[in-house]
């Protein structure tokens, strides 16, 4: 309350000041914002553009300076090397590429399979502390990758399942999973239930009236949450690094940093391959832009 | 406690016997166990086995037996001086990335908030970084940064600065770090504060346009009090991820210069996998989990409240 009555006499000058005034001054905010919404524009795509701009660069282009931002000569030469290897067979990052798709892919089906079915459950009955087991969920997400990576390197050397597919398709299964489960859930808080219990008057199972009434029209959010986890396997780098080091194993994001390192990093080449790696992302994240706040926030957060 | 009773008023009220009941407890536990099996085995049995091997001397390369040490690894942890640097590192971090990004993205949402046209397009332009895997983020701002060719000395340079050896300074190097964090995660604070601002109903402005009050005066009394909450929610977010953070310091700067850059994060990465002493490592580990355990109930108990209210 004591606020309102600091600010009601502090705009009292402001309100003496006449409506046309005030209109002015509008207008001239109104570009100032314009212009300072330009400017951070430009500051936050720079990187983008300087990235892409580099992978179709000329080696000695890329390490010109004073840097040059336009007049350069455009080669695909680093696209090339991205796909093709030094001796014109696959090259290493290609196979990663591959790896990536495969694992991404993989641990999006199988956290999908399992995580539909625990979100329809979850949101449908009574189950037991409910809130609690959807919070104790959620929060195995929250755990620094770094230090539930040693015990898993532990795990997976006594199983043998370090330095393969398998083990970072189950661990990235896992870590999309409580995503999985929350964004769902509120996919299936919005059908509403008394569509399945028509369904069961009508005498059909509890199963099958999920099958055939809710399954379909959750299509779309089960879609939408593919994709995310998709994004988020496919952009992960800490288990990578820590639990593959085989070329015929290794994903895309170690390869990718595996580039720098040695005497001399050829930048023209990260950059083209980092083109590769971030458009397919760029292009799925356009399509579930609607659903962007609950995919960022883990489902925690919906419109 | 709600949405139990939302449940119960769901089913149909004649109650169509045990059986069916029953059946209906059988398929959630058939359909909710193998999630929850996949999370116990990946996610819970691995910080139990960490937690034990916290209280012993074992080492992963040296292998054999491991001895029990007692409560030794984490009064270690506790009374390094060395943690203590890293966690001034990691805090001077995480509030200086969180800070500078909230500031950045509400400004830029509410600027996005103001314009009538074009919103959908800058929206999503001004999201490009935050879908960027932190890789390609921190490789590529490594070149930006490069104090020899890079763009930014270079950009310094043209408007007769001079240059500034980024991320091979002691100083630099964690600013550089706060700058880039702040450069990808901006977007995050801004899409959700934009959310919270365009659900600020028009007639709360109406009604204090009628009144002629200040733009100030309406940013105060009406958009800073209900975007609050879901801005507060962002930022725990984000502090909790930017205290979790590993891979943009390995990328951008390897924990160096020296080990101006290294946070409890990495911190952890070194005395696990460089060097072996994966008893110490899990106490440690098993301390930084005890930090995020404290922040995420904080969000969590939040969020609950948030849903609720």
């Amino acid at each position: 309350m004591a606020v309102s009555v600091d600010e009601a006499v502090s705009t009292g000058p402001a309100r003496d000041r006449g409506r046309p005034a005030r209109r002015r001054g509008g207008r001239g905010r109104s570009v100032l914002e314009v212009a300072l919404l330009t400017v951070l524009a430009v500051v936050m795509l720079f990187p983008v553009l300087w990235m892409i701009e580099t992978s179709i660069k000329e080696n000695r282009d890329v390490y010109a300076v004073p840097a040059e931002f336009f007049g350069f000569t455009v080669t695909m030469e680093h696209f090339k090397d991205v796909f093709v290897g030094p001796d014109g067979g696959r090259s290493a990052l290609s196979v990663a590429f591959l790896n990536s798709v495969l694992v991404a892919g993989a641990s999006t089906v199988l956290a999908t399979l399992l995580g539909v079915p625990a979100a329809w459950a979850y949101s449908r009955f009574a189950v037991k502390a409910k809130k609690d087991q959807l919070f104790f969920i959620l929060s195995t997400r929250f755990m620094p990758p770094v230090v539930v990576v040693i015990p898993i390197f532990l795990m997976y050397r006594q199983v043998g399942l370090i330095d393969s597919k398998l083990g970072l398709i189950l661990i990235y299964a896992a870590y999309n999973l409580p995503f999985t489960i929350w964004m769902m859930k509120g996919f299936v808080d919005e059908v509403p239930s008394e569509y399945e219990d028509a369904a069961m008057l009508d005498g059909y199972t509890r199963l099958q009236a999920f099958r055939r009434h809710t399954l379909p029209l959750l299509v779309p959010g089960i879609a939408a949450t593919a994709v995310f986890a998709l994004i988020f396997s496919w952009n992960e780098f800490v288990f990578a690094i820590f639990l593959t080091s085989s070329d015929s194993v290794r994903t895309a994001p170690p390869a990718i940093a595996g580039l720098i390192g040695g005497t001399t990093t050829d930048w023209g080449l990260v950059a083209a391959a980092s083109v590769v790696f971030a458009l397919p992302v760029l292009v799925f994240a356009y399509l579930v832009r609607k659903h962007l706040i609950a995919g960022v926030t883990l489902g925690a957060v919906r419109r | 406690m709600t949405d139990d009773a939302g449940q119960v008023a769901a089913t149909p009220p004649p109650a169509p016997g045990r059986s069916r009941r029953l059946s209906d407890r059988g398929l959630a536990v058939a359909f909710i166990s193998p999630a929850l099996l996949l999370l116990l085995a990946m996610s819970v049995f691995p910080l139990l086995w960490a937690l034990y091997l916290s209280f012993t001397d074992y080492s992963a390369t040296r292998g054999g037996r491991a001895y029990f040490v007692g409560f030794g690894n984490y009064t270690a942890i506790l009374t390094s001086a060395q943690v203590h640097q890293r966690a001034l590192t990691t805090l001077i971090y995480v509030v200086g990335a969180v800070t500078l990004q909230t500031v950045l993205g509400f400004t830029i949402a509410y600027l996005i908030s103001r314009r009538t046209r074009g919103r959908g397009l800058l929206t999503t332009l001004f999201l490009v970084p935050m879908m960027l895997s932190p890789v390609v983020v921190g490789l590529f701002w490594r070149f930006m940064l490069d104090a020899q060719f890079g763009v930014v000395n270079s950009m310094l340079g043209s408007i007769g600065l001079g240059q500034v050896e980024w991320l091979t300074r002691q100083r630099t190097a964690l600013i550089s770090l706060i700058v880039v964090d702040t450069w990808q995660w901006t977007p995050f604070i801004m899409l959700i504060a934009l959310a919270g601002l365009t659900a600020v109903p028009k007639y709360l402005y109406e009604a204090a346009s009628i009144d002629r009050a200040s733009e100030w005066f309406r940013f105060r009394t009406i958009t800073l009090p209900l975007v609050w909450p879901l801005l507060l929610i962002a930022v725990l977010f984000r502090a909790i991820e930017a205290f979790r953070l590993f891979d943009l310091v390995y990328i951008l700067t390897n924990g160096g210069p020296g080990v101006s850059t290294e946070t409890l994060s990495f911190h952890v990465y070194k005395v696990a996998f460089l060097g072996f002493n994966t008893g110490t490592a899990s106490a440690y580990g098993i301390l930084m989990v005890l930090v995020v355990i404290v922040l995420s109930q904080i969000y969590l108990r939040y969020l609950n409240r948030l849903k609720e209210g």
